[in-house]
């Protein structure tokens, strides 16, 4: 072994430009199977961030209770339901609210009480749902905080945080007062003392936010809850924290994959096409170490007929060849991951992305991983050359 | 004492429409400490001769002992081992690794035996070398060596784990006379030192006159 070693990178400096090219080819494959990594996975990471990880990963709410229809028609039957907005349906959560808290999954937990109602100033009206959030928490599930672009995110009673489109469409700015109305038709006056942008139009146009006890007043409801959002540390626990949750309070809940499932499906597509680009790395690594190995045999072919006529068995032949693949795995993998290491240093950290960079997380780029696939790459592209070349005639190979 | 026999040894190429029987029932001794010449024409089968009897090729058919070993039921890896500790090669060509010193080409029958380059096995190359008239060489690459340097340092590794027969195919072959003459003169002198069997085939009469024997290789038979 260590005498075949020393054969082995003999053989890999006596031929310096030919082993640095092939070195420097391994390196690029590595390099590009670090950086996938880092991509895919920093993508994932930055989706999960401003997706999943920005919503409430298990939910309890009532299901909407029917309206009985009490006199049955003939022929069609056009049927109008004015939004429930189920008054009754968690009138016990309180209880059990300590009780999620308590879970060792659970990173937040937001009791909510939620609406729909309308918004008014002077002639202009919009169409809102109105979510309660309890002072102190607001940021529990949505980072409301961190998408305030006016004002700030502290909820008391007799203000409002508007969206920016919102405030926009009705003219409102910082300080000014608005009229909102209940779907139960209960009236209050709010002072608009935040504004928050999250980007995606729909919430920042639909959503209004205040504190619990406004939201108590407006939707008549002295006690109980409409709905509870948790947030997980570990968002993919979800399901699992779900049935717990359901089990424990008899409450109904839902995980956020019965909704994320696309999210999910997405994630994982792009997760499959990173193991197929990291798979042709793999490939072209291999490859190219076992043309290189095969190359090398046939240029040694009379050498290896002189070490078998020496007495060199074909087991040390297969090693001579076997350990040159394995050290141009090895610098290869090391050379790829220390360039891929360096090459993704000025990228933001993951905590740093902002939208319109590439959110590439230099902690995922599996440099242990590559090297050793690599590695491991390397020494099996190389041990059917290395068979083939300690079974050549000896006789033949010295060419006599 | 008799070192190896070979007795009624055959050996064809090809298959039947092509087939060249080379050796036709060939039988050859060689006692210990002999310093013999094989000649013959060309293509007469010195250098398949010489291989059979090196191990790096089975016969069709016929016996092969040597130091009372049957060798042609041997295994490959018994063969392989057997070659290293008790046969010699000094080839016409391609004889060293180019990318090694003259020493570690001396040395390497030793380090495959030993699994790695032993500094007893050092002191005892570099001293072969310098019998050899190479003392200058030592840590010479052997690809920068001249021809008739080269093939001393062959006989120099031929030596090196004091193999009891050594086999040179035209080792002088593309050596100018005077060099072709100073290789003979030390393996000459080794064979009367060491006692150490030589059997060289050559073309050249002059070169086969300083072996004791002569033995004629013709009509796949030997004669002398
Ligand atoms: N592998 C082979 N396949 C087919 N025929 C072969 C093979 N090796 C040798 N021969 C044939 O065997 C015969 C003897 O060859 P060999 O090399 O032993 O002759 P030689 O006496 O060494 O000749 P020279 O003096 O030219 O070196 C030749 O006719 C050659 O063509
Ligand atoms: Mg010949």
């Amino acid at each position: 072994m260590l005498y075949a070693f020393k054969i082995a990178s003999r053989y890999l400096t006596a031929s310096k430009a030919q082993t640095a090219l092939l070195v420097l080819g391994v390196a690029v494959g590595v390099f590009i199977f670090i950086f996938m990594s880092a991509l895919i996975g920093g993508l994932a990471e930055f989706i999960m961030a401003r997706t999943a990880g920005d919503i409430s990963h298990v939910t309890l709410q009532a299901e909407p209770v029917d309206p009985v229809l009490l006199h049955s028609f003939t022929g069609t039957t056009l049927l109008v339901q004015e939004p429930s907005t189920q008054k009754d349906a968690l009138r016990d959560a309180t209880n059990f609210l300590s009780l999620i808290t308590d879970l060792p999954q659970v990173k937040a937990v937001s009791p909510q009480i939620a609406g729909s109602g309308v918004l008014r100033r002077g002639t202009k009206v919009a169409q809102v749902s109105i979510i309660g959030l309890e002072p102190g928490q607001e940021s529990a599930i949505l980072d409301l905080a961190g998408y305030m672009v006016g004002g700030d995110v502290q909820l008391r009673s007799g203000v409002v945080l508007l969206g920016k489109q919102l405030a926009e469409d009705l003219g409102l700015t910082l300080g000014q007062s608005v009229q909102v109305q209940s779907a139960n038709g209960i009236d209050a006056a709010l002072s608009v003392t935040g504004i928050y942008q999250i980007g995606a139009g729909g919430l920042d146009r639909r959503s209004i936010y205040v504190s619990l006890s406004t939201a108590r007043t407006l939707f008549a409801m002295p006690q109980g809850l409409t709905r509870i959002e948790v947030k997980l540390f570990d968002l993919y626990a979800a399901d699992a924290v779900t049935a717990h949750i359901t089990a424990l309070t008899g409450l109904p809940a839902k995980s956020w994959t019965e909704d994320g499932a696309q999210l999910l499906e997405a994630l994982s597509a792009q997760a499959q096409t990173g193991y197929f680009l990291k798979t042709f790395a793999m490939i072209t690594i291999i490859i190219g170490v076992a043309s290189s190995i095969l190359l090398s045999t046939y240029r040694r072919r009379p050498e290896i007929g002189i070490m078998r006529a020496m007495g060199a068995s074909r087991r040390f032949v297969v090693l001579v060849f076997v350990l040159q693949g394995a050290l141009i795995g090895l610098l290869g993998g090391l050379c790829g991951a220390a360039v891929g290491y360096l090459a993704l240093l000025p990228f933001p950290t993951r905590d740093a992305f902002r939208s319109g960079t590439l959110p590439i997380d230099i902690t995922q780029g599996s440099y242990g991983l590559a090297i050793a696939l690599t590695f491991i790459g390397a020494v099996a592209a190389s041990i059917l050359p290395a068979r083939a070349a300690a079974r050549v005639d000896p006789v033949t190979a010295i060419g006599q | 004492m008799t070192l190896l026999t070979v007795a009624n040894l055959v050996k064809t190429f090809g298959s039947e429409q092509t087939e060249t029987r080379v050796l036709r029932g060939l039988d050859l001794t060689l006692e210990k400490g002999q310093m013999a010449a094989l000649l013959g024409p060309s293509g007469s089968g010195k250098s398949t001769l010489l291989t059979i009897l090196g191990t790096l090729m089975q016969p069709t058919s016929g016996q092969h002992t040597m130091l009372g070993v049957d060798l042609t039921r041997a295994s490959d890896a018994d063969l392989t081992q057997f070659r290293n500790q008790h046969i010699g090669f000094v080839f016409q060509f391609h004889n060293l690794l180019p990318d090694f010193t003259a020493l570690e080409n001396v040395i390497f029958p030793t380090a495959i035996r030993d699994g790695r380059e032993t500094a007893k096995a050092r002191a005892c190359g570099a001293e072969l070398l310098i019998r050899m008239g190479l003392g200058e060489r030592v840590h010479f690459p052997a690809a920068n060596l001249s021809g008739g340097q080269k093939q001393r340092v062959a006989v120099a590794r031929a030596l090196m784990n004091a193999p009891e027969l050594v086999l040179a195919d035209e080792p002088t072959g593309n050596l100018d006379r005077a060099s072709a003459l100073q290789v003979m003169d030390l393996i000459g002198q080794i064979n009367r030192d060491e006692g150490t069997t030589f059997l060289i085939s050559t073309h050249d009469e002059k070169i086969a006159s300083t072996c004791k024997r002569q033995i004629v290789v013709a009509d796949g038979k030997v004669s002398g």
